[in-house]
C-alpha cells in the first residue's frame, strides 16, 4: 500500500514538473521516425526560426501572464514596428535608425497599455484587444495598406545573419530564454510578478509596487514584440501590416501548454519553453505533411484548448 | 430515547490525513448540541459528511434508525438537512427572495415561469422566520454582512429541515442579530428540530447548547450530555488535551515613551477625525462591533486606503504614510483582517510568503535574490513560530489558518518593525494556537515594540491589552485602561444609542459580544 503511494506520487511529481518535456521528447522521436525530412539539418533550422518569434515574445508573456494578465496586442506590434522600421529604412537610408524606432515604436505602445491597465484600472484584455485594432491600423496607415520591400540590404543581416552556422535569431532566441529565466526566478521584480499574480491586494499590503511592476511588463512586452517585428521584417525583407495574426493566442498557448497559469502566480520559465517547442514541433510537422492550412488552424486550437483544460486540473490540485 | 441523527465508527481517510477516526455519535431530537474542538479536529469534516458533500471511508450514518448514504448534497437536503457554512453561499446581484428560493422556485401554471407573488410572500415569511424586516427585493449586494448572514440562515429555515448545523454563525452577525438567532434556535428546538452548533466561541455554546461534543485530532473525545457538568476551563483541557487556565495569560511590563501618535485622521470608514497613541512596549487593543471603523482606521493609517486628512508621528517625528510601501519603511507593519483576500499568496510557497516583504532589502543591489538567506530566514522563523508545515516550499493555502496567520506574522517580523498593526489576530483560529499568538505578542511588546491589534472579541481584548480604546459607528468614543477594563462599562460604551437596553438584559450578562 505504501510503495503505490510512493510511486503515484513521485509519477505526479514528475508529470508536475517535466511531463511536458516527456511529451515533446516523444512527439519528437515519433516524427522523426514517420514524417520525413523531419529530422534534417534544414527542417531543424527551418522549426528553430519558426519558433524564434514565439521564443523571445513568450518570455515577456509569460511576465504577463505571471502577473494574472493578458496582451492580445503584441501580434499588432509586431506588424506596426516592422512596418515602420522598413518605412523609415527606405526614407532615411538608415537602417540603425530604422531598427531602433521601430523597437521603440513597440516599447511605446506597451507603456500605454500598461499605464492604461494599471492606472485607469482596466481589465487588460480589454484594453489590448482595443490596443490590437488601433496598432493594426496605424500599421495599415504607415505601411499605405500594402507590403513594403526594403532596399537597403545593410537591414538584411539581422534576420538572415549566420553566426557558427545558425541564423542570428536563434541565438537570439536563445539569449532572451537565458535572461528572462534569471529573471523570473532570481530577481526580485520576478518574485513580485509572481507575488502579484497570486493575490494582487495581499502583495499591495505587503509593499510591492503593483502599478509599478505592471508598467514595466506591458512596457518590456512592447519592446520584445517591437523587436521580433523587426527582425521578422528583416528576414522577410519587408514590412507587412498584415502578417502574424493569430500570433498572440499562439505565445499565450505555448505558455500554457508549458504550465503557466491562466490565473498568475505560477510561472515555470523551462515549461513555457518547451511549450513553445511543442506548439513550434507540431506546426512545422503539418507543413512537411502537407495538412493544409485550415486544418492547422482547427489543430492550433485543439492544442489551447487542451492546455487550458489541463491548466484547470492543476488548479484543482493546486487548491486541494 | 431514539436518536434522529447517529453516527456509528464513522472514519474518513484523505490520501495521507485521516480527517475522522472511529466517530460515533448520537443526536436526539429536539437536542441543541454544541460541537467544539480546534482547528483541525475534524468538525468541518463531520459536517460536510452530514450534507453530503462527502461520503464516509467506513462506518455509517443513520437518519431516524435507518442508514442512509447521501451521494450528493441534494440527498441530503432532500432527507431534511441543512446545514449552514460560515462562508456565504448567496448570488449577491439577485434580490433576497430570489436566494432563497435558489434551485427551487416556485412556478406558475404553464411550469416555465417562475410564480414572483408566492416567492415574494415565502420569502417575506422566511426573513419573519430570522426576524429581520428587510424588503425581499432588495439585491443581497446592498445588505452588509450581517444581514447576508441572517438570509443564508432563512434559507435554511425555509427547507423546514429536521436537522440543521450551524458553522461558526455569529462569526460576522451583530449584537442584535446574535440575540435573535439565539431566539430563533430555541424555536427550532420547541418545535423537534435538533441543531448542531459549531462554534470557538464558547460562551455561546454556554447559552444555547444543551449538551456539547468535543472534538480533537479526528476523534470524538467526550460528549458531556448536560452543560452544568462541564465548565470552560474544563471543555478548553478537552480540546487541547492539556489543562490551560486563563489561556490569554497577561504579563504586565515597563511601557516606554510615546512611540506612535495618529492625528485627526480622516478617510473613508470614519465619521469623525479619528486620533491616538501608543508607546514603546504597549499593546493597544480596539474594540468595536462590525462596522465600527476599526479596520478602516488601521488601512488608513497604514496607507492601504488613501487618507483625506491627518499625520502620523513616529516618535515625535511626522512621516509621510501615503501607501503601504512608506509604512514599511518607517516600520510600520500591518497583519489584515482577511486572511485568505489580503493576507497569503495562495499558490506560493510558505517560504516565498515569509520572504515577501524583506526580499528587497536583502538583495543584491535591490534586484537578484539571495537564495540562501531567503531560505535561512523562513527556516528560521517557521522553527521559532512552531509554524506546521510539512515543507518550505508548501502552498502556503494547504496550512491551516493559524499556521498562515503565524506565516502573515513572520513576514512582518523578518523586517525592521517598529509598531504592528494586527487585524483581528485571532479570528477563526483554534485555541491552542491563540495562546501561542498571544505569548508571540506579549513577547513583541517585552522587545519593546508597540502592538495595536483590532479584535470583536471583548474576553480576548480584555485579556491582553494594556489599553482599550473603543470605537463605535466610526469614531473613537473611549479610552479604558487596564486596570478600569468592566464588561458592562465596555459594552455600553461600544453599542450604538438604539440598543442600550438589549444589552442591559439580565438573561446573561455573563455572554460575550461578538
Amino acid at each position: 500500500m505504501s510503495t503505490d503511494k510512493s510511486v503515484s506520487k513521485t509519477v505526479k511529481r514528475i508529470w508536475d514538473n517535466s511531463g511536458m518535456l516527456l511529451v515533446f521528447i516523444v512527439l519528437f522521436a515519433l516524427l522523426s521516425i514517420f514524417v520525413p525530412y523531419f529530422l534534417t539539418w534544414r527542417n531543424m533550422i527551418g522549426l528553430g526560426l519558426s519558433v524564434s518569434m514565439v521564443g523571445m515574445v513568450a518570455c515577456t508573456m509569460l511576465f504577463c501572464l505571471a502577473s494574472g494578465d493578458f496582451d492580445l496586442s503584441v501580434e499588432n506590434i509586431v506588424a506596426f514596428s516592422g512596418v515602420t522600421a522598413v518605412v523609415l529604412i527606405n526614407l532615411t537610408g538608415d537602417v540603425a535608425l530604422g531598427i531602433v524606432v521601430g523597437i521603440l515604436a513597440g516599447g511605446l505602445v506597451g507603456l500605454l497599455n500598461g499605464l492604461i491597465i494599471a492606472k485607469a484600472g482596466i481589465n487588460a484584455l480589454i484594453t489590448t484587444l482595443a490596443m490590437s485594432q488601433i496598432v493594426r491600423g496605424l500599421a495599415f496607415i504607415v505601411s499605405g495598406g500594402q507590403a513594403r520591400s526594403v532596399g537597403n540590404a545593410g537591414f538584411f543581416g539581422l534576420g538572415n545573419g549566420l553566426v557558427l552556422g545558425i541564423p542570428s535569431p536563434i541565438w537570439i532566441t536563445i539569449a532572451c530564454f537565458i535572461v528572462f529565466a534569471v529573471l523570473i526566478r532570481s530577481t526580485t521584480y520576478g518574485k513580485n510578478t509572481l507575488a502579484i499574480g497570486g493575490n494582487r491586494e495581499a502583495a499591495r499590503l505587503a509593499g510591492i509596487n503593483v502599478d509599478g511592476v505592471k508598467i514595466v511588463i506591458f512596457t518590456v512586452q512592447g519592446f520584445m514584440a517591437g523587436f521580433a517585428g523587426v527582425v521578422l521584417a528583416s528576414r522577410m525583407t519587408s514590412g507587412q501590416p498584415n502578417t502574424s495574426q493569430g500570433f498572440s493566442l499562439d505565445v499565450i498557448s505555448a505558455c500554457v501548454l508549458g504550465g503557466v497559469s491562466l490565473s498568475g502566480g505560477v510561472a515555470p520559465i523551462l515549461g513555457a519553453i518547451v511549450g513553445v517547442l511543442i506548439m513550434g514541433t507540431v506546426q512545422d510537422a503539418m507543413n512537411l505533411m502537407n495538412i493544409p492550412t485550415f486544418y492547422q488552424y482547427v489543430v492550433r486550437g485543439l492544442i489551447l484548448l487542451i492546455a487550458v483544460l489541463i491548466d484547470k486540473a492543476k488548479q484543482q490540485t493546486r487548491r486541494a | 430515547m431514539d436518536p434522529i441523527l447517529e453516527f456509528r465508527s464513522v472514519e474518513k481517510v484523505f490520501p495521507g490525513v485521516r480527517a475522522l477516526s472511529g466517530i460515533s455519535l448520537q443526536l436526539g431530537r429536539g437536542e441543541v448540541r454544541g460541537l467544539v474542538g480546534e482547528n483541525g479536529a475534524g468538525k468541518s469534516t463531520l459536517l460536510k459528511l452530514l450534507s453530503g458533500a462527502y461520503q464516509p471511508t467506513s462506518g455509517s450514518i443513520a437518519i431516524e434508525g435507518k442508514p442512509v448514504e447521501f451521494k450528493s448534497t441534494r440527498a441530503a437536503l432532500d432527507a431534511g438537512i441543512a446545514v449552514i457554512y460560515q462562508e456565504l453561499n448567496l448570488v449577491p446581484d439577485m434580490t433576497i427572495a430570489e436566494n432563497l428560493f435558489l434551485g427551487h422556485m416556485p412556478k406558475r401554471r404553464p411550469g416555465v415561469f417562475v410564480d414572483s407573488r408566492a416567492m415574494d410572500s415565502g420569502a417575506k415569511e422566511g426573513l419573519e422566520l430570522v426576524m429581520e424586516d428587510i424588503d425581499p427585493l432588495t439585491k443581497v449586494r446592498r445588505l452588509p454582512i450581517a444581514q447576508r448572514q441572517m438570509v443564508e440562515i432563512a434559507k435554511a429555515l425555509l427547507k423546514n429541515a429536521k436537522i440543521i448545523a450551524f458553522d461558526e454563525p455569529t462569526s460576522s452577525l451583530s449584537e442584535l442579530e446574535t440575540v435573535n438567532l439565539f431566539k430563533i434556535i430555541k424555536g427550532l428546538k420547541s418545535h423537534g428540530t435538533s441543531v448542531i452548533y459549531v462554534s470557538h466561541r464558547l460562551e455561546e455554546i454556554f447559552e444555547v447548547c444543551d449538551s456539547v461534543t468535543v472534538f480533537r485530532d479526528g476523534l470524538c473525545v467526550e460528549t458531556f450530555a448536560d452543560m452544568r457538568d462541564v465548565d470552560q476551563d474544563k471543555l478548553v483541557s478537552r480540546m487541547v488535551g492539556r489543562d490551560i487556565h486563563n489561556i490569554y495569560g497577561y504579563r504586565g511590563r515597563e511601557v516606554g515613551e510615546v512611540a506612535f501618535e495618529a492625528k485627526g485622521i480622516e478617510g473613508s470608514g470614519l465619521s469623525a477625525p479619528a486620533s491616538f497613541s501608543a508607546r514603546e512596549g504597549e499593546i493597544v487593543g480596539f474594540f468595536g462591533l462590525v462596522g465600527a471603523g476599526r479596520t478602516e482606521l488601521m488601512k488608513l493609517v497604514y496607507g492601504a486606503t488613501r487618507k483625506k486628512a491627518g499625520t502620523i508621528e513616529l516618535g515625535g517625528e511626522k512621516v509621510r504614510v501615503g501607501r503601504p510601501r512608506d509604512a514599511i519603511r518607517h516600520g510600520i507593519a500591518y497583519l489584515p483582517e482577511d486572511r485568505k483576500d489580503e493576507g497569503i499568496i495562495p499558490v506560493r510557497s510558505v517560504a516565498e510568503n515569509i520572504n515577501l516583504s524583506c526580499r528587497r532589502i536583502h538583495s543584491r543591489l535591490g534586484f537578484f535574490v539571495r537564495r540562501k538567506w531567503e531560505e535561512e530566514n523562513a527556516a528560521a522563523y517557521v522553527g521559532k513560530l512552531s509554524i506546521k508545515t510539512p515543507s518550505l516550499e508548501q502552498a502556503v493555502s494547504n496550512l491551516s489558518g493559524g499556521n498562515q496567520q503565524k506565516v502573515i506574522l513572520a513576514r512582518w517580523l523578518s523586517e525592521d518593525t517598529r509598531v504592528i498593526i494586527m487585524d483581528e489576530p485571532t479570528r477563526g483560529i483554534d485555541v491552542g494556537t491563540k495562546s501561542e499568538i498571544y505569548s508571540l505578542m506579549y513577547g513583541l511588546a517585552e522587545a519593546g515594540k508597540t502592538i495595536i491589534f483590532v479584535s470583536s472579541d471583548l474576553p480576548e481584548v480584555m485579556g491582553i491589552s494594556d489599553r482599550l480604546v473603543v470605537m463605535k459607528e466610526g469614531r473613537i468614543v473611549a479610552e479604558v485602561p487596564r486596570r478600569e477594563m468592566e464588561k458592562e462599562r465596555i459594552l455600553r460604551l461600544a453599542l450604538p444609542d438604539a440598543r442600550e437596553e438589549s444589552a442591559q438584559s439580565p438573561s446573561n450578562p455573563q455572554r460575550a459580544i461578538l
